[in-house]
């Protein structure tokens, strides 16, 4: 949209579909009012996130990442979100390592009946990511900087 | 190795009732060791453990599946099998384990590094203490400290952990968990910035070689592996930093909780990029939530396969 152009910053949200797509949809329904930045992609469990489907997303230019699944115990699958949890905990205190912020990327739980905690959290990672600004680019590395490490391995 | 002869001898004992041992030999210079397969009583000879034999051999056993096959391993090189044993990728049966007390081994970059040019390597002569190379006429005396691996500095395993023949006597370890995680501490210690450049810095060098993941024990996929799968479609063909700083990503990410800290990896690269370091700050942080080390029991779960209810560890934020 161009009205938002340049205030606008680039959230890709991963969902599950029965909590938290629900939960988003509550949200809407209700007319709760919310930031425009996350995108969302629906995926059948947080299970099925691949904590690799995150990395890619920063690293091909995201300012920031939310995945959301149902509370646990509440899985549809019975247990896809506590394997989920391990994964992303382990996703959030790896990312710090490859200089990316880990403020950058959260993972919660919303429930379908949760409307009102969706439009929270929303609203407080988009304040979140707002906050880091956008994200640095990878666009190709100094060829100076490269030069100079090659040399200092050669 | 002291009891080199102890261990041809076990060898020997066995080899009748096996398809092929492997082990390390001399190599096409002094100064290198390359994976010595043993199919006959003669080869047992040309066998060789020093501090040059750096090769971690399991990478061998997945592909030799259903052969019965003797390994001679290092510590390090055991808790791969071990890894192997957990993830069902070998038969316990069918691997018959040669192990040793490893004093450590030495990091050929850091030779390369001192000497300068490797190329024309005419002698090298070990002992306990130092190194003694003679490349294109000169000789160079270098300390066994100076040039041993990193990895071996702070070794916590140096005797096999799991063996069905063991040579020679057991070594004691002395390094921490923590000694061996100071580098990934002082790493994180630097800003955010920092280290996105220095990332992009050292991934830009990276040529793709994939040498990293085929000398990986861990690395079982091979024909099937995502970097070269079009279907998922992980990683582009572009020679973009990008692609090949996922692709590291990646292979960290599929070792979560099943890395051995072999170093391999960074030791296959042929550009010596620091790879390892992602590795093992998956590891660090995979004891600290789970408190599980990969590659010590057999019968284990790695921790991403598995879960808890409640997780003692995990602080789910709280909106």
């Amino acid at each position: 949209m161009p009205v938002l152009e340049g205030k606008e910053l680039r959230i890709v949200g991963f969902l599950c579909n029965w909590c938290s797509y629900g939960g988003a949809d509550t949200a809407g329904v209700g007319r709760f009012e919310q930031p425009t930045d996350l995108r969302v992609i629906k995926v059948p469990c947080s299970g099925r996130i691949d904590p690799l489907f995150i990395v890619k997303t920063l690293m091909s230019g995201a300012d920031g990442v939310l995945v959301s699944g149902c509370h646990p115990n509440d899985c549809h699958y019975a247990e896809g979100n506590f394997y989920a949890r391990r994964r992303l905990e382990m996703l959030k205190r790896f990312i710090p390592m490859l200089g990316i912020d880990p403020n950058r990327f959260d993972y919660t739980w919303v429930s379908a009946s949760e409307g009102q905690r969706w439009q929270e959290v929303v609203t407080k990672f988009t304040e979140q990511i707002h906050k880091l600004g956008p994200a640095q680019k990878i666009e190709g590395a100094d060829a100076e900087e490269t030069l100079k490490l090659m040399e200092a391995s050669l | 190795m002291k009891n080199l002869e102890d261990l041809k001898k076990q060898i020997r004992e066995a080899l009748p009732e096996l398809d092929v041992v492997i082990g390390w030999t001399d190599s096409f210079d002094p100064l290198h060791a390359t994976p010595h397969f043993i199919r006959r009583e003669e080869d047992i000879d040309k066998l060789k453990v020093d501090a040059l034999c750096v090769h971690n051999l399991a990478t061998y056993l997945p592909s030799l599946k259903g052969k019965k096959v003797g390994i001679v391993v290092k510590g390090c090189d055991s808790r791969s099998v071990v890894e192997l044993l957990q993830e069902n990728l070998i038969k316990r049966e069918d691997v018959t384990i040669f192990g040793f007390g490893c004093d450590g081994v030495v990091d050929q970059t850091k030779i390369r590094r001192i000497i300068g040019d490797v190329g024309n390597v005419e002698a090298c002569t070990l002992d306990d203490k130092e190194i003694k190379v003679t490349a294109s006429g000169t000789e160079h005396k270098l300390a066994l400290d100076e040039v041993l691996s990193d990895k071996c500095k702070t070794c916590r395993y140096p005797n096999a952990v799991l063996s069905d023949q063991f040579a020679g006597e057991e070594i004691k370890a002395t390094a921490s968990f923590e000694d061996g995680y100071k580098d990934v501490e002082e790493f994180e210690a630097k800003s955010t910035e920092e280290k996105f450049s220095y990332w992009l810095g050292e991934m830009d060098r990276c040529i793709r070689c994939y040498a990293c993941r085929n000398a990986c024990p861990m690395c079982v996929c091979r024909d099937h592996c995502v970097a070269q799968s079009r279907d998922p479609h992980w990683l582009s063909q572009e020679a973009h930093v990008r692609d090949k700083w996922m692709f590291q990503v990646i292979h960290a990410y599929h070792l979560a909780g099943r890395c051995t800290e072999c170093g391999e990896c960074q030791r296959a690269c042929p550009v010596d990029i620091p790879i390892l370091l992602f590795k093992k700050k998956f590891n660090k942080e995979i004891k600290d939530v789970f408190d599980y080390e990969a590659g010590l029991d057999p019968e284990a779960t790695p921790p991403l396969q598995t879960f808890k209810i409640d997780e003692a560890k995990i602080k789910e934020r709280d909106w």
